[in-house]
C-alpha cells in the first residue's frame, strides 16, 4: 500500500496502539530547555525516577537568556534559577548541555540542526511549540508540555493519536524579493491561523525544493501558527550536502548507510492525503502582517482588509482600508528560530552593505546559536551591521517571546523576522509586524514598511 | 490539582473572543518558575490587571456577576506556545473545564494532562451559551464526562473524547503511570531492527 513520508516515519515508530486509543509513540530527540523542563525534573524526582535514556536528550539555555554580557551572571533573579536549575538538573541526570558561555549554546532549534542532532526519519520532540523546524529534514517534529517532556524522560515515549495529513504545494518560480517566509506567510493568510488544525503538514512541489536547508526550516518552523502539529519535506541532495559532515552526522560506512535508508523517505506516487492544496509561486509577493495572529497577512503592497478584526486593529493602532507600505516603525527585530540563521544574516548583511539604518529605528539582530555568530564574526557580517548602526547580540530568544530583558516598549512598531505577532508577544502592548529578513532589512534602512523590489 | 472529573454543574465565565492564544492566557514573562503552583494569579495578566498591577475594570474575570468552575470562549482557544502554564494557570484559577467550539491541539492535550476537561461544541451550541450567560449570568452548564453530554437549559448535546482519555480523567490515571507499566515492551521496541516499510 502507498505511504506518505509521514506514515512511513510514523509506522516504525509505534510501540504498540491501545485499542480505540492513542498510540505508543517512540521519540528518538528529545531536545530541553530552561523555561519548561524544570517541572518535568521535579515531577519525575517526585516519582523516584531516572532519566529513561539520557543520551538521547539535548539540552541548551535560550529562552530567557540576555543577549548581551552572557559571560556574567544573569541579572534577572527569576530567569538566573530557571537558568541554573537546568544546569543542576542536566548534571545529576548526565544529560548533555550546552548552555550559556558553550560555543554549541543557541536556540535549541538552530542548534540541533546545525550539529547534525537532527536527522532524517526521526521522531523528535521539544516542550516547544517551533519543534516543527526540524521537519526540515524529513522527521516527525512536533512541540510537547511538561507533563509529555516528563513521560518522555521517564520512557522515550509519548502516547499520541495520528493525525490528519495535509501536502501544501508549492510550485514555480519565486518572484525577486521573495523568501521562504514570505511563503509560508502566505500560506497562513491564505488558510488562517486555524487552517492546519488536527493535521500534520507534508510540504512539496518545486518550489520547496528549490529552497536551502534554512528556507525549508523557516517554513515548517511556522507550520504550528495555522494549528499543524507539525510540518515536514522530504529530503533530497540538498538535505544530505547540509548533514554531512557536522558534529553529530554519521560517518563513513554509517553515513552511507543512512543514506540509502533516508533516500527511501518521500511519499509515494499514489499515497492519500486527507487535504492537499496547491499554490502558485508566481502568485508570492513579500508579505507582511497587520495584526494579532500570524493568519492576519497581506503582501507589503496591499491593503488591510475591510473585514479585518477590529480589536486587532484597535491593539495595533491601523485602519481597515488602508495601505501597510510607508507605515513608520520604531523597532526592526532580526531574529528568533524562524530567522536567524546564518544565511538570514549574510542576506540582511547583502543589502545593508553600505548603507545605514534610519534615525528613527532601533535594529536588533540577534544570531540564533554560538556558531551562527561566529561564522558571522568570520565574514565579517558583524562588521557590516555595525557600520549600518545596527545592534548585532549574543544568542537566545530574545524579543521573540520577550522573557528576557529584550522588550519592544508599549505602543512602539517593531517589524519583526520571528513568528508571533500576539498582543504582548514582544512585550506588554507592543506591536508587532512579521515579515522576512529582507522586509525587516529595507524597514531598518527606510525606517518604515517598505518593498524590497524597489531597492534590488 | 483534582484528580479526576466526572460530573459538574456549574455556573460560567465567558470570554467571547476567538483564537485566544497562550501568550493571552499567560504571557511569556509570568513562566519563569520552576513549580506548577500559583500561575492563576497571572491568567490573562495583561487583560485582567493594568500596568500598575490594578485590575482593569471592564475585564470579565473582575466582574464579580460572573463566576464558576466551566470557562467559555471563541473558537480556536490555546493556540501558539506549547506552554502548559497555560493550563495550570486556568485549572489554578479554579477552573475545571473550558468549552470552546475549537481547541488548539498542544493545548487540549496540555489541559487533559491537568484533569483540565477541554469540552467542543459546535459553534450554535457555542453562540447558545454566550447568548444563556449573557441573558442571565447564573446560568448553570452541567457537564458529564461518563455520558459524553453537556447541558444547557433543556439543550443537551455531546462531545468527543478518546475513551483512553476518558479513563483516565474518571479515574485519576496519568499517562506516564499507563508508560511506565510498559516498560518492558519499549526496552524490547529499542533492540528491534527500526527499517522503513
Amino acid at each position: 500500500m502507498p505511504k506518505t513520508l509521514f506514515e512511513k516515519i510514523w509506522d516504525r515508530h509505534v510501540v504498540k496502539t491501545i485499542e480505540g486509543g492513542p498510540s505508543v509513540l517512540y521519540i528518538d530527540k528529545h531536545f530541553i530547555h530552561e523555561v519548561t523542563s524544570p517541572q518535568a525534573f521535579k515531577g519525575l524526582e517526585k516519582r523516584g525516577l531516572e532519566v529513561f535514556r539520557p543520551k538521547q536528550i539535548v539540552a541548551t539555555a535560550d529562552h530567557n537568556v540576555p543577549t548581551i554580557d552572557q559571560h556574567l551572571p544573569i541579572k534577572e533573579e527569576l530567569s538566573r534559577i530557571q537558568v541554573q536549575a537546568l544546569v543542576d538538573n542536566t548534571k545529576k541526570h548526565h544529560i548533555d548541555l550546552y548552555g550559556l558561555g558553550h560555543p554549541y549554546q543557541g536556540i535549541v532549534h538552530v542548534i540541533g540542526p546545525e550539529l547534525g542532532v537532527t536527522q532524517p526519519g526521526m521522531t523528535i520532540v521539544c516542550g516547544d511549540s517551533h519543534t516543527s523546524t526540524h521537519g526540515a529534514f524529513a522527521t516527525i517534529s512536533f512541540g510537547i508540555g511538561t507533563s509529555e517532556v516528563e513521560m518522555v524522560m521517564a520512557t522515550q515515549c509519548l502516547l499520541q493519536s495520528k493525525p490528519k495529513l495535509m501536502r501544501i504545494n508549492v510550485e514555480g518560480t519565486l518572484n525577486k524579493g521573495v523568501t521562504s517566509k514570505d511563503i509560508i506567510l502566505y500560506i497562513i493568510a491564505h488558510i488562517s491561523a486555524s487552517g492546519a488544525t488536527g493535521y500534520f503538514v507534508e510540504y512539496a512541489g518545486s518550489a520547496i525544493r528549490s529552497l536551502s536547508m534554512e528556507g525549508r526550516m523557516t517554513i515548517c518552523n511556522m507550520s504550528i501558527e495555522m494549528g499543524a502539529r507539525g510540518g515536514m519535506i522530504a529530503p533530497d541532495q540538498t538535505t544530505f550536502d547540509y548533514l554531512e559532515g557536522r558534529e553529530f552526522a554519521p560517518e563513513g560506512a554509517e553515513w552511507e548507510k543512512k543514506l540509502t535508508e533516508w533516500k527511501q523517505l518521500h511519499s509515494d506516487e499514489d499515497a492519500l492525503f486527507d487535504k492537499e492544496i496547491t499554490i502558485a509561486a508566481a502568485d508570492i509577493e513579500p508579505m507582511i502582517t497587520y495584526g494579532t495572529n500570524p493568519g492576519m497577512g497581506v503582501s507589503v503592497t496591499g491593503r488591510i482588509p475591510a473585514e479585518a478584526d477590529p480589536k486587532s486593529l484597535a491593539y495595533m493602532g491601523l485602519q481597515a482600508g488602508a495601505a501597510i507600505k510607508g507605515k513608520k516603525v520604531d523597532y526592526v527585530f532580526i531574529g528568533s528560530c524562524t530567522n536567524s540563521r546564518i544565511e538570514d544574516l549574510r542576506l540582511v548583511a547583502s543589502f545593508v552593505k553600505g548603507r545605514k539604518k534610519a534615525d528613527n529605528v532601533e535594529v536588533w539582530v540577534v544570531p540564533g546559536s554560538k556558531q551562527v555568530e561566529q561564522q558571522a564574526i568570520k565574514e565579517g557580517i558583524d562588521k557590516v551591521f555595525a557600520e549600518a548602526g545596527f545592534n548585532l547580540r549574543q544568542p537566545g530568544c530574545s524579543a521573540c517571546l520577550a522573557m528576557n530583558e529584550d522588550k519592544i516598549p508599549a505602543g512602539k512598531y517593531c517589524i519583526s523576522t520571528s513568528n508571533r505577532n500576539f498582543e504582548g508577544r514582544q512585550g506588554p502592548n507592543a506591536r508587532t509586524l512579521l515579515a522576512s529578513p529582507l522586509t525587516a532589512a529595507v524597514a531598518a534602512i527606510t525606517g518604515e514598511v517598505a518593498d524590497i523590489r524597489e531597492f534590488i | 490539582m483534582s484528580k479526576s472529573i466526572n460530573k459538574i454543574t456549574s455556573t460560567a465565565v465567558p470570554i467571547h473572543l476567538e483564537n485566544i492564544d497562550t501568550d493571552q492566557i499567560i504571557p511569556a514573562r509570568f513562566l519563569k518558575a520552576t513549580s506548577r503552583d500559583g500561575f492563576g494569579d497571572n491568567l490573562f495578566r495583561d487583560w485582567r490587571y493594568n500596568a500598575d498591577g490594578t485590575p482593569k475594570k471592564d475585564f470579565i474575570l473582575n466582574n464579580p456577576t460572573y463566576s464558576g468552575r466551566i470557562l467559555v470562549a471563541g473558537k480556536n482557544f490555546g493556540c501558539g506556545s506549547s506552554r502548559e502554564h497555560a493550563a495550570w494557570a486556568i485549572k489554578d484559577a479554579g477552573f475545571d473545564v473550558v468549552v470552546s467550539s475549537f481547541f488548539a491541539d498542544i493545548f487540549k492535550n496540555n489541559a487533559l494532562n491537568n484533569f483540565l476537561l477541554p469540552v467542543t461544541v459546535s459553534e450554535e451550541f457555542l453562540q447558545q451559551i454566550f447568548a444563556a450567560i449573557e441573558k442571565d449570568p447564573k446560568t448553570n452548564i452541567s457537564v458529564d464526562l461518563e455520558a459524553q453530554t453537556i447541558t444547557l437549559g433543556g439543550n443537551i448535546t455531546s462531545f468527543d473524547i478518546n475513551n483512553y482519555k476518558k479513563t483516565c480523567l474518571l479515574n485519576g490515571y496519568d499517562d506516564i503511570d499507563y508508560l511506565l507499566s510498559i516498560r518492558p515492551e519499549i526496552e524490547a521496541f529499542e533492540q528491534k531492527p527500526q527499517t522503513i516499510q
